[in-house]
């Protein structure tokens, strides 16, 4: 924080006040070590993400029984896992599901979180007090347990995975959204805008959504921080993307047992894996939320 | 005091019945046919309309509901269809062992979480507050089974200190359930500490900026008694808060720790039951999960209140 109100750049901006433009969010964000560090691991995955299989050194289904469990060498940089395939292909190809699933069910809970926010902020009313007392009692339960329950009722598949995690967002964006239309119900240019007759629908979607817009932001980044913690533990438990597809949770889950025999690499590498994803995305996060703040 | 206490424990209430409301549809409408799940697609249709008969569930979905939660009212938790056994067994020696693992995990992260909270706030905007802040959120953000792996291949596998599994075998001494259970917490020490961290750093900030501690200050007290009386007494109260809340969701992380350290407690529980479609267990896990949450958030707003004068003497109670 105090990196970025230094007295040079104060000096200048004061100076030359045409200059100002110089301190947009968006470079204030590109000075900031642990944003850079964050888009960088990020970038490199959504890379993994894209490519998958063409980037990758094996084929990540591709079996070969006669060198299972290999360390870590030269020909398979992660080594392979019980069925002999190379652990450093399945790492980069399992990339994919987990960013799309996760980007898919944060954009669902965001998109009826903010429709549901505004209309609880707006409108209040009994429609407020409902949500209200649902958003407290889905809050009362771990997320995971939620997601579980339902998961486990509809089966398991990354489809259900998408949208049970969307739907139990829903209900905690629509809290955040609510909570900025409140703040800004009071503004003056919403009095105006009741004043010249104009409808409910075009005074929420026109007038307040656009000045709504960097909470909701955050919110998405957030979120998309807690879709992959929520997606990678499903992944784990079982619920999500099936084996043979590579997955990190699934790897793991499918390997976890031969870790007292001593084959470390089957599992650590995909942990390390999300590790980088969810950190990167919280670096990300939090410069994006401090530059915000400032 | 007494209404406050009174309003508190009502809205908790009615969180209770929306939860209880979740899980039924959840466990009971959601998933179709129970005669059919159990007895499997090659059954004769006749004999799943017998068991659906015998459960129950061929009722109408109100009458259903009622019976269930008027059972749940009496202490029935149900049959498991797994076991064949009363549900309650169970649920009690899960919760004991869980409660083990929870409270090891409390008693090293709290200390911690607001010392790291507190060194932070001091060093505002410097180097040891930007250290602390990122790696304790990042280590927020990190799933258990994942920083679970990485102490079970420091730990277990690399250095051969601890076991793998945090299940010591029947009759083991306090000192060796203690040695299997360290593993298991750390994952949920990261989590919680990233959250009790920055409560306490931000309390602690806040109270730093007040006029007290301003007034405290230029009264000529040293810095350390400044710190010490006025200022951490202060900035710990909301911590208070935010320490119980955690609690709803170190349940949700004691599934996964459970599971991955192959450990007998709630999480395993309903992991097990969810695997098996035993609902009866299932709904029963999740409905106590948010029992205790409630229990715990409630204490800890009784707590904060009968610690803030404020409170205690407003015009609230």
């Amino acid at each position: 924080m105090t990196d970025i109100t230094g007295p040079p750049a104060t000096g200048v901006v004061v100076a030359q006040p045409g200059r100002s433009g110089e301190l947009t969010p968006w470079r204030l964000l590109l000075r900031r070590p642990t944003f850079l560090a964050g888009a960088a691991i990020l970038l490199f995955w959504v890379v993994c993400a894209i490519f998958g299989g063409a980037i990758a050194p094996h084929d990540p289904l591709a079996q070969q029984l006669l060198a299972t469990n290999i360390r870590p060498s030269a020909a398979h940089w992660f080594g392979t896992d019980q069925l002999g395939r190379d652990v450093f292909s399945r790492v980069i190809a399992g990339a994919r599901d987990i960013l799309v699933i996760s980007l898919l069910a944060t954009t669902i809970g965001t998109v009826l979180g903010t429709a549901i926010g505004l209309v609880m902020g707006y409108l209040g009313g009994v429609a407020d007090i409902l949500i209200g007392r649902l958003v407290e009692a889905v809050l009362a339960l771990p997320l995971v347990i939620v997601a579980f329950l339902f998961v486990v009722a509809l089966g398991a598949s990354p489809l259900v995975i998408t949208v049970v995690v969307g739907f139990v967002f829903t209900p905690i964006i629509a809290r955040t959204v609510r909570s900025a239309v409140l703040v800004e119900a009071q503004l003056d240019y919403l009095s105006s805008a009741r004043l010249l007759g104009e409808k409910s629908p075009y005074i929420m979607f026109t007038e307040i959504l656009p000045n709504v817009v960097p909470t909701i932001l955050v919110e998405f980044t957030v979120r998309l921080g807690y879709a992959i913690f929520t997606v990678a533990v499903l992944s784990f438990l079982g619920f999500g993307v099936q084996q043979p597809t590579p997955d990190w949770g699934g790897d793991i889950a499918a390997n976890y047992v031969t870790l007292g025999a001593g084959y470390w690499w089957q599992t650590l590498f995909p942990a390390l894996a999300i590790a980088s994803l969810v950190i990167a995305i919280n670096l990300v996060t939090d410069s994006v939320e401090q530059v915000l703040a400032s | 005091m007494a209404t406050y206490l009174a309003k508190r424990i009502g809205l908790a209430l009615v969180t209770l019945w929306i939860i209880s409301l979740i899980v039924f549809f959840a466990g009971q409408v959601l998933p179709g046919d129970p005669g059919r799940a159990i007895l499997g697609n090659l059954a004769a249709e006749s004999s799943v309309r017998a068991l659906d008969h015998q459960l129950g569930v061929d009722r109408p979905l109100l009458t259903q509901y009622w019976t269930w939660l008027t059972g749940l009212l009496h202490g029935n938790f149900g049959m498991s269809t797994q076991f064949r056994l009363p549900v309650e067994p169970f649920l009690r020696a899960a919760l004991v062992n869980s409660l083990k693992l929870a409270v090891l995990a409390f008693v090293i992260v709290v200390p911690l979480g607001i010392l790291g909270g507190v060194l932070a706030a001091l060093s505002y905007g410097h180097m040891t507050d930007r250290v602390i802040s990122v790696t304790g959120l990042s280590f927020a953000t990190v799933p258990e089974f994942v920083s679970g792996i990485v102490v079970i291949v420091i730990f277990a596998v690399g250095l051969k200190l601890l076991p793998v599994s945090a299940a010591a075998g029947p009759g083991a001494s306090p000192l060796s359930q203690l040695q299997h259970l360290i593993l298991p917490a750390i994952p949920l020490i990261l989590i919680l500490f990233g959250y009790i961290a920055r409560m306490a750093r931000a309390g602690t900030i806040e109270a730093l900026n007040s006029d007290y501690a301003r007034t405290a200050t230029l009264k000529g007290l040293k810095r350390s008694v400044v710190i010490r009386r006025h200022v951490l007494r202060n900035a710990l109260l909301p911590t208070i808060t935010v320490i119980a809340t955690q609690t709803g969701y170190l349940i949700g992380g004691l599934v996964v720790v459970e599971t991955l350290f192959n450990y007998q407690g709630i999480g395993n529980l309903i992991y097990k039951a969810a695997g098996t479609k035993d609902f009866p267990m299932l709904e029963a896990g999740v409905l106590l999960i948010g029992v205790v949450y409630l229990v715990a958030t409630l204490i800890a707003d009784v707590l904060s209140t009968l610690l803030n004068p404020r409170l205690r003497l407003g015009n609230s109670g």
